[in-house]
């Protein structure tokens, strides 16, 4: 589980931007996580809690926003969102595709109560 | 009443920079670095091994071993000929660029032309966490199944090479080679493969071949 380390960082990420706002609280957080990121929100929740104590960001709410990943065939540039068990194009079965988006894991917003 | 605050801002920003001041290291000593990730059980120390007895005559090379606890593998590699230094994560599941900050400060790199850096057996923490090195290899084994690709499908997105370990053991377990592929092709276009075996030699000729070509192209 690489979640702890990965909660620090939202911690540290949020707290800098809340002190740049001159904030009092952070009330809420905003994450994006791409289908092909590996993070677990539910064990960042867990470290959230923990982490979070004793700061400014105590009791915040996190939100994620899962985006899905998307394929694009190189053969019939059919674009689609892959299924669990198979990558290849559901359109034409062919298995040249490209990643064009999944990875992403960023914090987009936080609400701050000045 | 509440604001709102725009960030976009990688949460793995942090890492990233630190990995940026460990490649500015590497460069600045003139060596390449190579991040070896794979599960628990793959080869890595026993890759590391084959490919420090082979490359020490001509090549000085240092071993950065991450586990969550012992010195186990730090030894076998310094008993192959290589300067290593292990780290012990207490229970992280990955190497993150810090931890080798803080290794590389205690490496007297003086001549080392070579730094690999075998990451914790995971399949899925390491590919998040960029330590600054030049490369990031994948070793797949045969005994782990075909599937990986289509099951972490980050850490087949994100590496440069991949080896392929154990394939003397193809004729003994199921293990669709095209399927495999298949997948990897997918994640990663063109991705170099090596297929080879540390018990048997086999393959491991062009492996050896390309880390050295690696490494000197640094030193050119």
């Amino acid at each position: 589980m690489h979640e702890l380390s990965v909660t620090e960082s939202i911690l540290e990420i949020s707290l800098r931007h809340a002190s740049q706002a001159n904030a009092k609280r952070i009330t809420h957080l905003y994450l994006v996580i791409g289908q092909l990121a590996s993070i677990v929100d539910d064990s960042v929740q867990f470290y959230w809690d923990i982490v979070s104590k004793d700061t400014i960001a105590d009791g915040a709410i996190l939100h994620f926003k899962r985006l899905p990943a998307t394929l694009e065939c190189q053969e019939c540039k059919h674009r689609y969102t892959p299924g669990n068990n198979s990558f290849s194009c559901p359109s034409c079965s062919s298995d040249q595709v490209k990643v064009i988006s999944g990875d992403e894991f960023y914090m987009e917003a936080i609400d701050i109560e000045p | 009443m509440t604001k709102k605050v725009v960030v976009v801002e990688k949460i793995l920003s942090t890492n990233d920079r630190i990995a940026a001041e460990n490649r500015s290291i590497f460069d600045e000593a003139g060596i390449y670095a190579l991040n070896l990730m794979a599960s628990p059980g793959a080869g890595k120390t026993s890759l590391i091994e084959h490919t420090v007895k082979r490359l020490i005559p001509q090549i000085n090379l240092a071993v950065i071993d991450g586990d969550i606890a012992s010195n186990i593998d730090a030894d076998r590699a310094e008993k192959a000929g290589a300067l290593a230094i292990q780290i012990n994560t207490g229970g992280e599941c990955h190497l993150d660029a810090n931890m080798v900050n803080n290794a590389l400060g205690q490496l007297n790199l003086t001549g080392i032309k070579l730094v690999i850096i075998e990451n914790v057996g995971n399949l899925v923490c390491p590919a998040s966490f960029q330590l600054g090195t030049h490369k990031s290899v994948l070793i797949a084994s045969i005994p782990e199944g075909d599937d990986k690709p289509y099951k972490y499908p980050g850490m087949y997105r994100g590496v440069d090479a991949l080896v392929i370990n154990k394939i003397d053991l193809l004729p003994y377990v199921p293990f669709d080679m095209a399927y495999f592929r298949k997948g990897v092709e997918i994640l990663n276009p063109g991705l170099i493969t090596f297929p080879l075996s540390c018990r048997t030699g086999e393959g491991l000729e062009s492996w050896i071949d390309w880390i050295y070509q690696c490494t000197l192209s640094k030193n050119l």
